[in-house]
């Protein structure tokens, strides 16, 4: 932080000063926000469980044990155990290598694909612009769980179709973000410049225009990664998508839900505090990237 | 007033378009799903020639192009087509469950309506206090609850734990009937009936899963209204305003409130349609008859006509809301209709 402070002064003058002073501003202000932080932990904290996961349990995911069914919590099984006698704790780490996976894979999936069509649509405008904002203005017409829901038992029941599934769902939020940046990225000196010293217009596009037209996209795959989360454990919750006996989290409450009225908590519980922990940590992160990063105040 | 005419009817033909397109991507979506419609309605049992005698007789083996105009002219004329499943009419099935998740997406409507706006005001008048905070917080967290979650802890904490809510199986206790349908909503049907007892037991059912699905759309309206709010609070008008002696009051509810109610209103609009269509994983733990459970089980049996159908009601709904939304912005606000 000093370091940056200092280096402000120094450049204070310039025009690229005051931004950094504005940028560092923002970030002192973020880091004094104690729940961006909060959030950044949860997430080192999942990440190392999938990098650590095998070790830390001494458990099988998928192994049975019928002498203990639908066991309370105990210093043994510290979340109890599901109607198979399977370790939920166990279950709960092996499910955060999957869900995060998937998360990971959607954010950049729908990020990729999404930020060079916006790009290039943002970029060279025109007819193909026309046409491919009219059917982004479609899919945003669709609440984007239903859409991942007709696309995913369109597809059949795997974890790659639901991540393509609710990869197609969010690439339309990457569209539109990256196409309204290159239009405002591609009337700036440099894009001409670029042009006149002979570069073609692809690469201008493409090299030159579009790194810089990525920070609200990226912002957005923070928060795509949340979601992803949700998506897909609400989809294997209405048994699409990931289905038992997989070990995934919303796989997992879905199987507790018939428990809930006979009092076994400890089966759905935990699986979706962790769905909700993970969601709210992206959800925290990104917002508070977005307040650093994008232009806009909020 | 030509100005105004002309963006509506731009914008109405804009809408036509998009519903267009919905009913193009509903139909090959659900050309997508996977086995085969007339193999799963012939049955088990069904050899190679009565199968093919199915796909004859739903279409089947016509071009995509005429199953698509076939289709979309029945459509014009209000016919969503038969639901393979249960041999009824879609859009006579939809009908029927359409009063019940309307109840319930009303409900939470409401709610999350007074809850986000309260909070979203408060967090913008007291910025960056701990009103702002918690509020901020608050909403965060709705938008990461998975909703089946918040829904199982909701029935686990306020069925089995406490009793203050009824058993999560439908809109009434089993046994008990409808009151006569006049607007098909037992809420304000029973009331009209001056039928208490129905009343308390409707709301005994509808008050859990109203408050699950509020609880997650207060959180975009808490933060559109704080965001809102603060803008209009910020602007020279309202600080000259001040400058002059009017009144904190007056201020704040002549000026600033309406003001920043225009933004506002696009995400009610966003809000609105999700509820109609995405509480379907809701109407799935509850047990409540409405389209969101009719679109599920027409999802897991290939029902094509049925999917189409409900996609195109939600998508409908969605589509129809926003303009209704553009025409009230270009109407409050000329230079909107002006651009």
């Amino acid at each position: 932080m000093n370091v940056l402070q200092n280096n402000v002064k120094v450049k204070a003058p310039g025009r690229a000063g005051k931004k950094a002073v504005e940028f560092d501003k923002r970030l002192k202000r973020m880091l004094r926000f104690p729940f961006f932080i909060f959030g950044i932990i949860v997430i080192l904290f999942f990440l190392l469980v999938v990098v650590f996961g095998p070790v830390l349990t001494p458990y099988d995911p998928a192994l049975p044990n019928p002498g203990y069914t639908l066991g309370e919590p105990t210093s043994d099984f510290l979340f109890g155990t599901d109607k198979f006698g399977r370790d939920v704790l166990t279950r709960v780490i092996y499910a955060t290598r999957l869900d995060l996976m998937i998360a990971l894979f959607v954010a950049v999936l729908s990020f990729s694909v999404g930020s060079l069509i916006g790009g290039i649509v943002g970029y060279y405008g025109g007819w193909l612009d026309k046409i491919v904002m009219r059917i982004v203005d479609v899919m945003f017409a669709f609440p984007s769980f239903i859409l991942a829901m007709a696309i995913t038992s369109a597809l059949g029941d795997t974890v790659e179709n639901v991540i393509i599934a609710i990869a197609t769902a969010y690439t339309p939020y990457f569209i539109r973000l990256t196409r309204g940046e290159m239009l405002t990225v591609r009337t700036r000196q440099y894009a001409d410049a670029a042009v006149s010293v002979g570069n073609p217009k692809w690469r201008v596009a493409l090299v030159h225009l579009l790194p810089n037209s990525l920070t609200p996209s990226l912002v957005q795959m923070t928060l795509v990664s949340g979601w992803a989360i949700l998506d897909a454990a609400g989809l294997a919750f209405l048994g699409l998508g990931i289905t038992p006996p997989t070990a995934e989290w919303g796989v997992m409450v879905s199987e507790g839900a018939q428990r809930i009225i006979t009092g076994e908590w400890w089966v759905w519980l935990y699986p979706g505090a962790a769905i909700v922990l993970a969601a709210f940590a992206f959800n925290l992160v990104g917002d508070g990237l977005r307040d650093v990063l994008t232009r806009e105040e909020q | 007033m030509p100005y105004l005419f002309r963006y509506i009817f731009r914008r109405f033909f804009l809408t036509l378009i998009a519903i267009f397109g919905v009913i193009v991507l509903a139909f090959l979506l659900t050309r997508l799903l996977p086995n085969n419609p007339a193999a799963l309605r012939a049955g088990p049992l069904a050899d190679e020639a009565i199968i093919k005698q199915y796909e004859k007789q739903m279409g089947l083996d016509q071009p995509l192009f005429v199953q698509f105009s076939t289709y979309f002219g029945q459509l014009v004329k209000g016919d969503l087509g038969e639901s393979w499943r249960t041999g009824q009419p879609v859009i006579e099935e939809l009908g029927i469950r359409i009063p019940a998740t309307l109840e319930l997406a009303l409900s939470a409507f409401f709610i999350a309506l007074v809850v986000g706006l309260t909070l979203g005001i408060l967090a913008a008048v007291y910025a960056d206090t701990w009103i702002d905070q918690a509020a901020r917080v608050f909403a965060t967290l709705g938008a990461s609850l998975a909703l089946f979650w918040l829904a199982l802890v909701g029935v686990y904490v306020f069925y089995y734990l406490l009793h203050w809510a009824a058993a999560p199986v439908g809109r009434l206790t089993i046994g008990l009937s409808a009151p006569p349908d006049v607007t098909g909503l037992i809420l304000i049907d029973s009331l009209i009936d001056g039928d208490f007892k129905t009343f308390k037991d409707g709301v005994s059912h509808i008050w859990l899963p109203a408050c699950t699905l509020a609880f997650i759309v207060s959180a975009p309206i808490i933060k559109i209204s704080r965001a809102a709010m603060k803008d209009v609070l910020n602007a020279d008008y309202i600080r000259t305003a001040r400058a002059i002696g009017v009144s904190s009051w007056e201020l704040f509810t002549k000026d600033a409130l309406m003001n920043a109610f225009i933004p506002i209103l696009t995400m009610l609009g966003i809000v609105f349609g999700y509820l109609m269509g995405g509480n379907l994983i809701v109407e799935q733990v509850f047990a409540w008859p409405g389209i969101g459970q009719y679109a599920w089980k027409a999802l897991i049996t290939n029902d094509f006509n049925a999917v189409q159908g409900f996609v195109i009601l939600i998508a409908f709904v969605y589509v129809s809301l926003n303009f209704l939304i553009d025409v009230t912005y270009a109407l409050v606000n000329p230079q909107i209709r002006l651009e």
